[in-house]
């Protein structure tokens, strides 16, 4: 069953992506039951109850406990069951939103219409600086390692998605805000916008370029200005 | 009422209203009632031609669509933005909210007309000016509003972005006249409802659709409000240079989401709860059994309608607002699921030891209780805020919310057309073609949507106009296609029910008063009621739904029905 179910997406990079993925099972177990049962109680009483020569329909009104109980209990039960599925996505939530995990890995992140804008803060690990280097569309990063984002974005709302990391989170102008993902499995991964953002909206797709540590230094060493001493050192814009 | 106020209304009983009184400026609530309707039901075939034109390009991309031609990317957006303002604004609530509640609220509660019926007038018109001014914003230079159905600035606050000019504006305007139209029908239903009941009809005795309707109101009421004002705000940000939602100036895009869902949400079972009404009225009339808690139906409705103020940013998960805020309102969007499952085990209850027949409008009924069970259980999946993190802006919400909102339009709604048609048109329609019609629906609706949700699954986005720039959505193609061709099936579908209609307006059997043998006070008069509606105001002995309730050789008892059998004694 499991795997049916991990048929439907695509293949999970993300170190908590399996536990959105447990969580979704989860909740298709308890509605799947809830579904079985409610529906199959709809068509067998359609096929038992219906009309016959010389039945009466009972007179049933439930407007007493003894028969309310037939509804009230079932209620109680999805009640304490939503409560399991809330207390469970808590933490799933607090673990991937709460707070970001210690990173040396920092990229930001500005959507426009309709590109995505990635600065690497360069050899010194800063932005603002002069060996900051900045690509469109392409977000390299070390595959096994925090990886934190600073979403921004230059003009109307975006939405960073990386299907196979599990991740989506809004880009809105005015804001800087922190996401974070770490990639178990070096490849490339589609990054598209999820958040209508006009006409160009449609094919507003990056890539995520998840290296292992030899292939992430050869990377960096063939794009990235190598480090200077001083701060006052050459590099790209 | 007072002895002045019936011997006036009975006057006017009398004199025949003309032509244009009659049928274009009429303050009946039954006339006013089928104008909602054909205007609701045009704007029902243009909603679903924007499905077509939406399907076709993407399951097609960039062939030309029949009937049309090609479809660019900026017109993709206008028919995301429409089909959603259309059905849901135009749709939904002139069928759900301004048809049935104006020709049910009045006939059921045994009065002669809306307590105001000039203001009834008044909203049909500032609704037919939104509808006109809407219909005129998909033909303006620039084209239509393209930023879609939410709005959400800053692409729609500023025209640089979207390319739209007036479209943008002309739809913020049409909103904003909608709401203003059915804030003043709210106003009716509820002073209606409250002071024009028959004498004996006390608020338990009311049908549950009445509650539904109120309730809606309310919530509609309630909500509205910011919404209006964030428009004019958004309208103020396009054309007189403010930056209420323009960072740039200091504004916030944010605000514009929480003004947008805290009414956006309620919308939902503003739509939804009426629906239910219309089925709440058929299941028992069809199993010949008193609706399952009465009461307790009533109690859940308003808990649903108080926490459905609570449950608006589960669309903001990652919108970029405190994610603390995400589990409270994480905790109450789940939660909603008691007071609806409540109602949802008093329908199937209902049917326990009942004598169900399969007419149409019953299978209408259980098409929409079968239909509306799925889509709410996939809301759980929504509602879970990690699981959203995935699923969020993906087909599998677009799959989801179908599945809740085509049930209660279009499953409840045909439902109540086809048991209403008799009250409202004086014939009877096809059961055949009727019951065609039904499984046809019933088939391709899960043929469309059960699939879409593995579309989402796999990840496609929404809004997007072309799955194949997108190479891991490629595979999900063939099922993309599968989706469109059970789509234009589904359209076709619904030919069956035109034909049907118009056929059964002119020659279908005449209808008696009461075809359905059913309680409650709008089959006590004659199909289609008179204008004023009763001869006499009826007084009220009993519950709606006392069905087999005596030892009589009938088995329902009309509310105005003086003799008191066993049951009567209860309530």
């Amino acid at each position: 069953m499991a795997e049916i179910i991990s048929g439907w997406f695509p293949e999970n990079v993300s170190s908590f992506g399996g536990e959105i993925d447990a969580l979704f099972r989860l909740i298709l177990y308890v509605t799947g039951a809830w579904f079985i049962l409610t529906e199959g109680l709809i068509l067998f009483f359609l096929l038992r109850y219906r009309r016959r020569e010389g039945r009466r329909a009972a007179y049933v009104a439930g407007d007493n406990l003894r028969q309310l109980a037939w509804i009230l209990v079932p209620c109680l039960i999805v009640l304490l069951l939503d409560l399991w599925l809330d207390f469970r996505g808590a933490e799933v939530w607090a673990k991937i939103k709460g707070q970001v995990p210690p990173s040396d890995f920092h990229v930001q992140v500005t959507g426009k219409q309709f590109n995505w804008e990635i600065l690497y803060p360069g050899p010194d690990k800063e932005f603002g600086t002069a060996d900051d280097v900045l690509m469109e569309n392409e977000l390299h990063v070390p595959a096994g390692q925090v990886v934190r984002v600073i979403l921004k974005s230059k003009d109307v709302i975006h939405s960073f998605f990386l299907p196979n990391l599990r991740l989506k989170q809004d880009a809105v102008p005015g804001r800087a805000i922190t996401a974070w993902f770490n990639a178990t499995k070096p490849g490339k991964y589609p990054l598209p916008c999820a958040e209508l953002c006009g006409f160009g909206h449609t094919g507003m797709n990056g890539w995520l370029f998840a290296h292992s540590p030899e292939d992430y230094e050869q990377w960096v060493k063939q794009q990235w200005p190598s480090p200077q001493p001083s701060p006052s050192g050459r590099g790209r814009g | 009422m007072s002895d002045s106020v019936a011997a006036h209304a009975a006057e006017a009983h009398h004199a025949e209203p003309g032509f244009w009184r009659a049928y274009i400026f009429s303050t009946d609530h039954k006339r006013i009632a089928k104008q909602y309707l054909s205007l609701g039901l045009f704007w029902a075939i243009a909603g679903g031609l924007t499905a077509y034109m939406m399907r076709w390009q993407l399951a097609y991309p960039d062939t030309e669509v029949p009937g049309w031609g090609f479809i660019a990317p900026d017109f993709y957006n206008m028919l995301v933005t429409m089909h959603g303002t259309i059905m849901v604004f135009f749709v939904a609530m002139p069928i759900l909210l301004a048809a049935f509640g104006n020709f049910l609220i009045p006939l059921m509660i045994g009065a002669r007309d809306m307590a105001f019926p000039r203001l009834n007038m008044l909203s049909f018109w500032v609704f037919a000016l939104a509808s006109l001014i809407l219909l005129t914003s998909l033909f303006v230079p620039g084209g239509a509003a393209s930023a879609g159905w939410t709005g959400y600035p800053p692409l729609s606050a500023k025209p640089e972005y979207t390319g739209v000019t007036w479209g943008l504006n002309l739809w913020l305007l049409a909103l904003a006249l909608e709401f203003a139209s059915f804030l003043m029908g709210g106003v009716n239903f509820l002073t209606t409802a409250i002071n024009l009941r028959a004498p004996g009809m006390t608020f338990f005795r009311l049908p549950l659709v009445v509650w539904m309707e109120l309730t809606a109101a309310v919530i509609f009421m309630l909500s509205v409000g910011p919404l209006i004002a964030g428009a004019l705000m958004l309208l103020a940000d396009r054309v007189l240079g403010t930056t209420f939602y323009l960072p740039e100036g200091g504004g916030e895009p944010l605000l514009w989401q929480h003004l947008f869902w805290f009414f956006g949400h309620p919308e939902v079972y503003v739509i939804l709860l009426p629906g239910f009404g219309l089925i709440l009225e058929i299941i028992p009339v069809f199993s010949r059994k008193p609706i399952f808690a009465y009461r307790p139906i009533i109690y859940s409705t308003i808990v649903a309608g108080a926490l459905s103020f609570v449950v608006w940013a589960h669309h903001q998960f990652l919108s970029g607002m405190d994610p603390r805020l995400a589990m409270p309102f994480s905790i109450t969007t789940i939660i909603i699921s008691v007071p609806f499952a409540l109602i949802v085990f008093a329908m199937i209850a209902t049917l326990w030891r009942g004598s169900i027949t399969f007419s149409t409008p019953m299978l209408f009924a259980m098409g929409t209780l079968s239909v509306f069970i799925f889509g709410g259980l996939t809301g759980i999946f929504n509602g879970s805020a990690p699981v959203d993190i995935y699923i969020h802006d993906t087909y599998f919400i677009v799959a989801h919310f179908h599945y809740t909102l085509f049930s209660a339009v279009f499953f409840a709604g045909f439902a109540g057309l086809t048991y209403w048609f008799p009250k409202m048109f004086g014939r009877m329609m096809n059961e055949q073609l009727g019951k065609l019609h039904f499984w046809l629906t019933f088939v391709f609706f899960n043929a469309v949507f059960i699939p879409m949700h593995v579309v989402g699954l796999g990840g496609m986005m929404r809004r997007i106009s072309d799955p194949t720039q997108y190479e891991f959505l490629r595979p999900l193609q063939p099922l993309n296609q599968f989706i469109t061709v059970a789509a234009i099936l589904l359209l076709l579908s619904q030919l069956v029910f035109v034909v049907n209609f118009f056929w059964s307006l002119i020659c279908g059997k005449v209808a008696e008063r009461n075809p359905w043998q059913a309680n409650t006070l709008e089959w006590s008069v004659p199909s289609p009621p008179p204008h004023e509606n009763f001869h006499a105001v009826p007084v009220v002995y009993h519950g709606p739904y006392e069905y087999s309730s005596g030892d009589a050789v009938v088995d329902w008892l009309p509310q105005d029905h003086g003799a008191a059998p066993k049951a009567a004694a209860r309530s």
